[in-house]
């Protein structure tokens, strides 16, 4: 870890659970806290971490992630009834999302790529506002200021360099704070990417920039194993999280089908960021379930065996276990959480038929910030063209 | 009044916009204890720290990218890319994040970047050191694209790039750097509006459009016709992006003949663009073809043979002689 500053006590070993001391082809060691069989375990750093999760959050993890699986599947639908023109699912990767998106603050902003539907749950995002792009009807879709978190960016892994800015931003913020002696709260930012773009030059890029100035950025990498039709293998002959070491901070390798080592990792890697200890790389070791997007399909280049394996750690069940095991939740609960979810995918099925259809008069009028003669002179070209339709109507009736 | 070079003129408005936005910091390579290549940021950093004046890792993409993400969080980045052959590891940023994501909110989110390019040839460089991208950018909405001809310009249009709140790139003619003006510190005057051409010489005969390191180029061209009688009058673009095409109409509108020179290929340049408004906008006017003075459709060439490719006095008034002869 070098002078990378850990919480006492927790520098030695963390170097032998993170994946840093794993050779190329050599199994890493990937924290998890809760087995796929439901029972929880420890870890010698995270468990002090996961004990801050009180039963009534874990109900909440649960609920959160049943409802995006939930969403998903109705998602799913509508693009399949032509309600959509793609839709990017997530099943497989609930337990990734809820568990990091919970450890944030409202004060720290998140940068999703376009998967990070349950973050956006997580951070109030109108899930509606959401289906938007996948529609046709806005490139966006909500504002990124309301609850800090940024819209989804397709051209994978631009965001991490924006995420790192934005923390060098915070981290002046601070600085101008301390200089007027008023008080700007901690904050961190989360840049979240996958196995395939973390060949993006712009990861690599994001990553030195964020050991050269200590930003406080966590660059949350899912590695879902397949960036459409390429596996992991092929972007990457280490463990992802490995990489982390070559830049000087620290990375961990996260069972992302534990929502409880996931929420622990993150808290921990959030607070290191927000205490200026400088950035962290997160591998949450999960997997795409479904496909890449509703246009691809998985058995063209895949095994619906190695499916059938996955689904045996799901992130859902082995919690459902836990917490039935334990006697947090019973029959009522789950019961509850499933009418939640169907009435959450009623309001979606509902509100994606009446998303407006926007005026191709608000594109031209958000191309620049401020007056453009050649928008202006566009735009009135094209309402006297409009126009001309118009009276060809009235001439008509 | 002072007298300075345009080097020394973008520095003070740098200077300026430090002293005036706290929010304002810049960006780059070698920018900081070295002052930059061209020295053009010299002394800021000592002045203002490594906080805002801050020399970056060795990766363009990076500096806009980054950039990005300090405006979102209401800062004002000016970045400096170190020549013009090496903007291209940023394209991307550029073209698919800067110039869209004010679109992409709908107008919620602004991301008021500069990115400072010295660009054009005649320096005697080696290879990626003498190029003239702006057309790839003006064709990407979104942008604003500017290029100041002289030091009073470059004072006060870096800073108005400074405080626009839309993406600016602004191209810095790196063989004018040395080139010496009058700056007025304390009146913009005609160059409070970066985005509006300037008439920079008045004539009756033909029009010469002109931005950049070839205005003056371009003016010589115009004295030198003025021995064959002819009053040519010339234009500083100034704004490529957008481009005022009202005052090159206008000055069309009289003189009948325009030219439109530039150092970048003349194939998809902004000549063209010219070209195409103008025969849309004073067809009737036009005694003779709009004719651009440009680079060739090749990657520019050799120092040794730049004079060649580049456009000078003799080819802007030989573009005059077939225009007046048509």
């Amino acid at each position: 870890m070098g002078s990378t500053q850990l919480p006492p006590g927790t520098e030695e070993t963390l170097a032998a659970t993170t994946a840093a001391a794993a050779a190329p082809g050599e199994p890493v060691e990937m924290v998890q806290l809760l087995g796929p069989d439901g029972t929880l375990g420890s870890d010698p750093v995270f468990s002090d971490y996961a004990k801050r999760i009180d039963p009534e959050k874990l109900r909440v993890f649960y609920t959160d992630m049943a409802r995006i699986r939930r969403f998903d599947q109705e998602a799913t639908a509508l693009q399949r009834q032509g309600e959509l023109a793609l839709w990017v699912p997530l099943t497989g990767q609930e337990a990734a999302q809820i568990g990091s998106a919970h450890a944030s603050q409202s004060q720290d902003y998140i940068f999703p790529t376009y998967r990070e539907h349950g973050v956006a749950l997580v951070r109030n995002v109108d899930l509606a506002e959401l289906l938007k792009q996948f529609r046709g009807v806005s490139n966006g879709g909500w504002d990124p200021r309301e609850n800090n978190f940024h819209l989804y960016t397709l051209v994978l892994a631009a965001q991490t360099l924006h995420a790192v800015g934005y923390a060098m931003g915070i981290q002046r913020d601070q600085k101008l704070a301390a200089a007027t002696d008023s008080t700007e709260p901690k904050a961190a930012v989360i840049a979240y990417f996958g196995d395939g773009a973390s060949s993006e030059g712009d990861v690599h890029e994001s990553m030195v920039f964020a050991a050269s100035y200590n930003a406080p950025v966590v660059f949350f990498c899912q590695n879902n194993h397949w960036a459409i039709s390429v596996p992991t293998e092929v972007q990457t002959k280490v463990p992802l999280a490995n990489r982390a070491k070559g830049y000087g901070f620290p990375g961990i390798r996260v069972d992302g089908n534990d929502a409880i080592a996931v929420h622990a990792v993150t808290e921990w890697a959030l607070e290191h960021a927000r205490e200026g200890r400088g950035p962290v790389l997160i591998e949450a070791y999960t997997y795409r379930v479904g496909a890449h997007t509703t246009a691809d399909d998985p058995t063209k280049y895949r095994e619906s065996a190695e499916e059938a394996a996955w689904r045996e750690k799901d992130p859902l069940d082995r919690l459902e276990k836990y917490l039935r095991t334990e006697g947090l939740a019973d029959e009522a609960f789950f019961d509850q959480v499933k009418a939640d979810g169907d009435e959450l995918a009623k309001y979606v099925r509902s509100t994606t038929h009446g998303l407006e259809v926007p005026d191709i008069r608000a594109a031209f009028a958000s191309v620049y910030a401020e007056q453009h003669p050649l928008i202006a002179e566009e735009l009135a070209w094209f309402e006297e063209y409009s126009a001309g339709f118009e009276s060809d109507q009235e001439a008509a009736n | 009044m002072a007298t300075m070079t345009i080097a020394k003129a973008i520095n003070e408005g740098l200077r300026a916009s430090l002293t005036n936005n706290p929010k304002s910091l810049l960006m780059g390579e070698d920018i900081g204890h070295l002052g930059g290549v061209y020295r053009v940021t010299d002394g800021l950093i000592k002045e203002f720290g490594d906080e805002r004046v801050l020399d970056t890792p060795l990766a363009e993409s990076g500096i806009v990218g980054t950039a990005i993400g300090l405006a979102l969080r209401g800062y004002s980045p000016v970045c400096e890319i170190q020549f013009d052959g090496f903007v291209y590891p940023a394209f991307n940023q550029i073209t698919t994040q800067l110039a869209k994501i004010h679109a992409r909110s709908l107008g919620k989110l602004t991301v008021p970047v500069v990115i400072r390019i010295p660009y054009g040839g005649g320096i005697g460089s080696i290879e990626h050191h003498s190029e003239s991208p702006e057309a790839l950018f003006a064709h990407t909405a979104g942008l604003r694209i500017i290029s100041p001809s002289n030091a009073h310009d470059a004072y006060w249009m870096i800073q108005k790039a400074i405080e626009c709140q839309d993406p600016v790139i602004f191209f810095e003619p790196k063989r004018r750097y040395w080139l010496k003006g009058e700056v007025d510190v304390e009146n913009a005057g005609l160059s409070e509006d970066p985005f509006k051409a300037h008439v920079v010489r008045e004539g009756a005969d033909a029009t010469i459009v002109a931005y950049g390191p070839l205005v003056p180029v371009a003016l010589a061209a115009a004295n030198a016709a003025t021995e064959d009688g002819r009053s040519i009058e010339v234009i500083d673009l100034r704004s490529i992006s957008p481009l005022d095409f009202d005052t090159v109409e206008a000055s069309v509108k009289k003189t009948g003949r325009l030219i439109v020179a530039h150092e970048a290929p003349t194939f998809g340049g902004i000549g063209g663009e010219i070209a195409a408004r103008i025969s849309e906008r004073a067809f009737l006017h036009l005694e003779a073809p709009v004719i651009r003075v440009g680079g060739f459709h090749m990657p520019y060439p050799v120092a040794k043979v730049e004079e060649d490719y580049l456009p000078d006095i003799d080819k802007i008034l030989e573009a005059l002689d077939r225009s007046l002869s048509y």
